[in-house]
Formats: structure tokens, C-alpha cells, sequence
């Protein structure tokens, strides 16, 4: 299957082929194989310590992988400082922690990497940082210092920031765990005007509502392994291996 | 407006808390007693009793026998008011002195400027640059119908400044760059080197340093080669301010959280464009109160040149009293020696407190209206 994508490379972001991952002795990938359209958006569930994040750590180089293929926009993912500096650019990222520059402001946290990496003006970076700001609904905030935010707007300000960018490709690593309940919604309200404009969306989150809105595919991990896959109505209602079962019936039960 | 609401007169209840009421009320009466006395002591010998000048003798040499007769009972600062030009200046040419006199106060300009965040501009640094080269070709003069005086002539409080300004200028790019080659975790040669640097010199007393670049430094040059002592010792205690400052920094860098790494390069900024901009403003905003320490430290070790016989300020005044005519005066001289020291890392640390107030939190960093 994955070759069939592969051929049709423009359409096709990502493409991961029997990934495999250590963790000295722990084995946290096991065989992942993967691919992203251009516009889909794909959400990744599964229980703590199942290799989700590791899995779209890789796919931006934060973590190698030890075996296997990963291509990105038409580049093989190796140990080189300059191609993952290449792919990183194309590829944006939001944390669970939100990592905004406490140094620096809200707007300089969003015209650092456009000027130094893209090598847009201060005026041109400004501006575009401006127009991301106010489509997360934080341009007001623009001269603070991520400090003085709240955890949900340090949040939108950092998938602002990864906008800024303007990748081919956003990454989520569970972008609302680490906020107060009150403020998931915010947050979770910017990530669904994004996918309605076609971005192209990795997302791992505990948040079905919103993969139930927005996805496309939702896969579930468990030990390292893609175990099921499929679009959310099916996902959700007809789950097919007793591991999603089980874990579908603990998160909906907490939700 | 309300009266401010006044505790409620308890009588105190239990033995056990009146007893501690009159322990420390008693360690307290007989802690400012303790203090007043002293206090009393140190004014009556420092200032009622003080000598403050002396005569010129039959010879014209100062005739110190009034402060002979107070000793031990009253102050003799004559000795400061007739030895303070020799202890500032060492050997410097006696006619000559206005040239490290002015060195000294562009000095503690530069530095008093260099507190003010409106200074802070790249320009500074040229700025700093510039005068330093100025400060050394004065010193030397030879030119503009100065007379060349040979920096073994040099001496006091130029030397103390120029060992720990050029010290530490030069020795904190060196420890930025230490850390981050031990931080490393690519270039294992560059993170060994490193590692060996630093723990070589700080497994050594700065004082055997110093005998080594004084004494076995020139033994490994070529003939014919031959650097200055000043110089010899500069490269010494750039090598262990450099060390010293490179564990401070590297603290930092340990301290910052992993994340801020992470989201530097998954936005594509390469190695020293992420240092630049994210690593290092933060990791030194944090270690400003050890760097500071480190540096006040470093400033009171540039005093151990003594012992290669160079005459920063500490020497000129063991110099001073060594006159038979002042013998038994060390310690006014060493108070006010005292008092140098004192104002320069008390400034030091005055400027930590600026920084860090400045830096502690983004809030104070403000300064455009939101």
C-alpha cells in the first residue's frame, strides 16, 4: 500500500515503512508504517506509554529512528543536522508544554524563526506573525510575555508561532493535557478552524470529541504497534480488537 | 480611615513563652551593647584619636613621630595622605600619574555606564573595546610627546583593573564556549577537550598558575620570544576565570528545561542560531548571581600577582609600609585597601541586583507599552 502512495509523491506528506525505535532496551516503535495525504488530519490515541509521541517525534527528527524509512516532503529522515533543519522548517510543532521563548514576546516568539530561518524582514515577519496571532485570537496580546498568558493562550500563541512558518505539515503532541479543563476548549476550537482549512494535521490527543469532528483517520497505538485504524465512525462504533475496546470504554467512560 | 486593627493584648501565656521572651530579649540588649562598644572603640582610634597629617622632618622627609606616640591609641592616616599616590600608581613616573589616574576613572565610567540598559547596544562593546586600547596606550605613552614609561612600571589600581577588566572579558567568551563544547553531545573530541580544560585548571591553585606562566611559560617558548610577565599572568587568569565561569555556565544550560531545545530546532534553527536566541539569554539570565559571585571573586584574586612580584594594588600597599619611617601603620593602609576593594564588589554586586530584577521576571522586562 505504502508504495502505491509513494508513487504519488506530491499528494503524499509522509510516509513512515516498518519504523522501529529503542529506548536503550525498551523497544517503544515497533514496525510503525504510516502515511499522510496532503490535508488530512489524523488523529493518534492510545494509552500512556504507547509510543504515540515518539512516533511524531520522529517524523520532525526530535527523536531518531533506529530502523526503517521515514520521508517527509520527498526527503529521507537522517542523522544530518542540515536535512532535518530542511524538514524541520516544513514541519511545524505544538507541545504538550507549550515551549514559547519566555525571553522573548508573544510577537518575537513568532518572528524569530521566519527571520532567521525563512530570512523574512522584521516588517514582513511582523506582519505575518500579526496575521497568525489574530487568527488564533490573540493579536491583542501580541507586546506580552508568555508569562502573563494563561495556559491556553500560551498554547494558541504557540501554534501560532508554528504557523508562522508556514509548514506543510503541524504536529500535536497532546496540546491540551497539559491545560485547566476550563481552557481545553480554546484551544481545541483553534485546532478544529485549522482543520476545516484544509491543514495538514498529525494530532496526538485524548480529545475524541474533536477526533470525531475533524478527522479523517484516528489510529490507536498500544506498545509501540499501530493495532487499528479508520475513520472515526467506524473507529468509535465498531472497534474491532478487544485493546481499543478496552480502552475506548476506560477514556469514554472518564469523558 | 479605620484604625489600623492592634493585636490583642495577651498577657504571655505560658512559662515556657515568657522564658524565651526574656532570652531573646537579653541576647538582644547585649548584642547592641557588644556593637556600641565596638562601634565606640573604632570611632575613638579611627577618628578622635586619629593622627591625620605629619610635619616635614629637619630632612624634609615627613617626620612621623606624632603617630609613633598614638600608636596603638589613635589612627595614623598620614600614612595614606602621604603613600595613597604610590599605592594607586605603584612606579608610574611620579609626574606622569594623571595618565593611569585617568585610566582609572574611564574605568569606573565605562563600568558605571555599562549598568544602564539604555547603553546596552552592540556599540557598547566597541566602545569598550576602544577604551581599553586607549587605556594601554596611555599608559605606555611614546606618542603625542608623552613619555614611554615600560609596563614594569606600571602598578596599583590600573593593573588591578586591567587584569580582571581584560580578565574577564576575555574569559567569559572562553567559558561560553567551554560549556557548550562539555554540554555537547556530538563532538565527543571537543566535549573531552574541554572536560580536561576546565578540570585540569580548577585541580590547580590559581597561585601555582600564576608561578607557571611567570616562571615555566617562558622555559617552553622559543628563544628570542619573550612575552611580558603582565601578559603571561593575564593569560593565566583568563585561563582560570575561563574555567571557573564555564561550570557556572553550564549550570545554566543544564537548568533550562528540554522543551525550550526542543522547540528551538523544530523550528528549524540550526545549532548556534537556537544558542543564540534561545539557549544563552536564558541560561545566563539565571546564572547572573553566580557569575556575579564569581566575578567578585575573581576580581579579589587578581591580588595574588604579588607573588610574582607584579605591583597591582594589594602589592603597592605591602610596598608602602615596607618604608622604615611607616613601619607598624599596615593597618590603616589595609583599610584602605579595604575600602578599594570594598567599592568596587560592593558595585559588583549592586549591578547583580540590578540585573536580576531586571531579568528575574519577563514582567520588569517590559518596555514597550502594551
Amino acid at each position: 500500500m505504502s508504495t502505491a502512495v509513494e508513487s504519488n509523491a506530491a499528494e503524499t506528506v509522509v510516509v513512515m515503512e516498518q519504523v522501529e525505535k529503542w529506548f536503550g532496551r525498551l523497544h517503544v516503535l515497533r514496525g510503525v508504517s504510516l502515511s499522510v495525504r496532503r490535508g488530512e488530519r489524523i488523529v493518534i490515541c492510545g494509552p500512556s506509554g504507547s509510543g504515540k509521541s515518539t512516533m511524531i517525534r520522529c517524523i520532525n527528527g526530535l527523536e531518531l529512528h533506529d530502523r526503517g524509512r521515514i520521508v517527509v516532503e520527498g526527503r529521507e529522515l537522517r542523522d544530518d543536522p542540515r536535512l532535518l533543519r530542511t524538514i524541520r522548517q516544513e514541519v511545524g510543532m505544538v507541545f504538550q508544554s507549550f515551549n514559547l521563548f519566555p525571553h522573548l514576546t508573544v510577537l518575537e516568539n513568532c518572528t524569530l524563526a521566519p527571520m532567521k530561518v525563512r530570512g523574512l524582514s522584521r516588517e514582513a515577519a511582523e506582519a505575518r506573525a500579526m496575521e497568525y496571532l489574530a487568527r488564533v485570537h490573540i493579536a491583542d496580546q501580541a507586546r506580552k510575555y508568555p508569562a502573563q498568558l494563561s495556559g491556553g493562550q500560551q498554547q494558541r500563541v504557540a501554534i501560532a508561532r508554528a504557523l508562522c512558518m508556514q509548514p506543510r505539515l503541524m504536529l500535536f503532541d497532546e496540546p491540551t493535557s497539559a491545560l485547566d479543563p476550563e481552557m481545553v476548549r480554546e484551544v481545541l476550537d483553534v485546532m478544529i478552524e485549522l482543520a476545516e482549512s484544509g491543514t495538514t494535521m498529525l494530532c496526538v490527543t485524548h480529545e475524541m470529541g474533536f477526533a470525531e469532528r475533524v478527522a479523517d483517520r484516528v489510529i490507536f497505538m498500544d506498545r509501540g504497534e499501530i493495532i487499528e485504524e479508520g475513520p472515526p465512525a467506524v473507529f468509535f462504533n465498531q472497534p474491532k480488537s478487544e485493546r481499543l475496546k478496552l480502552f475506548l470504554s476506560q477514556i469514554l467512560h472518564r469523558a | 480611615m479605620a484604625p489600623a486593627p492592634s493585636r490583642p493584648a495577651r498577657p504571655l501565656a505560658s512559662a515556657r513563652e515568657r522564658r524565651a521572651w526574656l532570652i531573646s530579649a537579653s541576647v538582644t540588649a547585649l548584642l547592641v551593647l557588644l556593637i556600641a562598644w565596638v562601634a565606640w572603640r573604632f570611632l575613638a582610634w579611627a577618628v578622635w584619636h586619629a593622627v591625620w597629617s605629619v610635619p616635614a622632618g629637619p630632612d624634609g622627609a615627613p617626620n612621623t613621630d606624632a603617630c609613633r606616640a598614638a600608636l596603638g591609641e589613635g589612627a595614623c592616616w598620614a600614612v595614606i595622605g602621604e603613600k595613597y599616590r604610590f599605592i594607586l600608581f605603584g612606579f608610574y613616573p611620579y609626574a606622569e600619574q594623571w595618565r593611569p589616574a585617568l585610566v582609572v576613572l574611564l574605568f569606573i565610567g565605562l563600568f558605571a555606564a555599562s549598568l544602564f540598559r539604555r547603553f546596552w547596544h552592540p556599540s557598547l562593546f566597541v566602545v569598550w573595546a576602544g577604551a581599553l586600547v586607549f587605556s594601554a596606550a596611555l599608559m605606555w605613552g611614546g606618542f603625542a610627546g608623552l613619555p614611554f614609561v615600560p609596563a614594569d612600571q606600571w602598578g596599583g589600581l590600573p593593573i588591578t583593573l586591567f587584569l580582571a577588566t581584560v580578565g574577564l572579558a576575555l574569559a567569559f567568551p572562553l567559558a561560553i564556549l567551554a560549556a557548550l563544547a562539555r554540554a555537547s553531545r556530538g563532538l565527543p573530541l571537543l566535549k573531552g577537550l574541554s572536560i580536561l580544560y576546565i578540570e585540569l585548571i580548577r585541580g590547580v591553585p590559581l597561585i601555582s598558575l600564576l608561578f607557571m606562566a611567570s616562571v615555566m611559560l617562558p622555559l617552553f617558548l622559543p628563544p628570542g620570544i619573550e612575552i611580558a610577565k603582565l601578559l603571561r599572568a593575564q593569560i593565566a587568569f583568563i585561563l582560570f576565570a575561563g574555567a571557573y565561569l564555564a561550570e557556572v555556565v553550564r549550570a545554566g544550560l543544564a537548568a533550562l528545561p528540554k522543551g525550550q531545545y526542543e522547540a528551538a530546532s523544530a523550528l528549524g534553527l540550526s545549532y548556534w542560531q537556537s544558542m543564540r536566541h534561545v539557549i544563552l539569554p536564558q541560561a545566563l539570565r539565571h546564572t547572573v548571581p553566580m557569575l556575579v559571585n564569581t566575578f567578585v571573586g575573581f576580581f579579589k584574586d587578581t591580588s595574588l600577582v604579588l607573588v610574582i612580584g607584579i605591583y597591582d594594588v594589594m602589592t603597592t600597599a605591602r610596598t608602602a609600609i615596607l618604608e622604615p619611617r611607616w613601619q607598624g601603620f599596615g593597618i590603616e593602609v589595609y583599610l584602605f585597601l579595604a575600602v578599594i576593594y570594598f567599592a568596587f564588589c560592593y558595585s559588583m554586586a549592586g549591578a547583580s541586583r540590578r540585573l536580576e530584577s531586571r531579568s528575574a521576571t519577563p514582567l520588569a522586562a517590559t518596555e514597550e507599552p502594551a
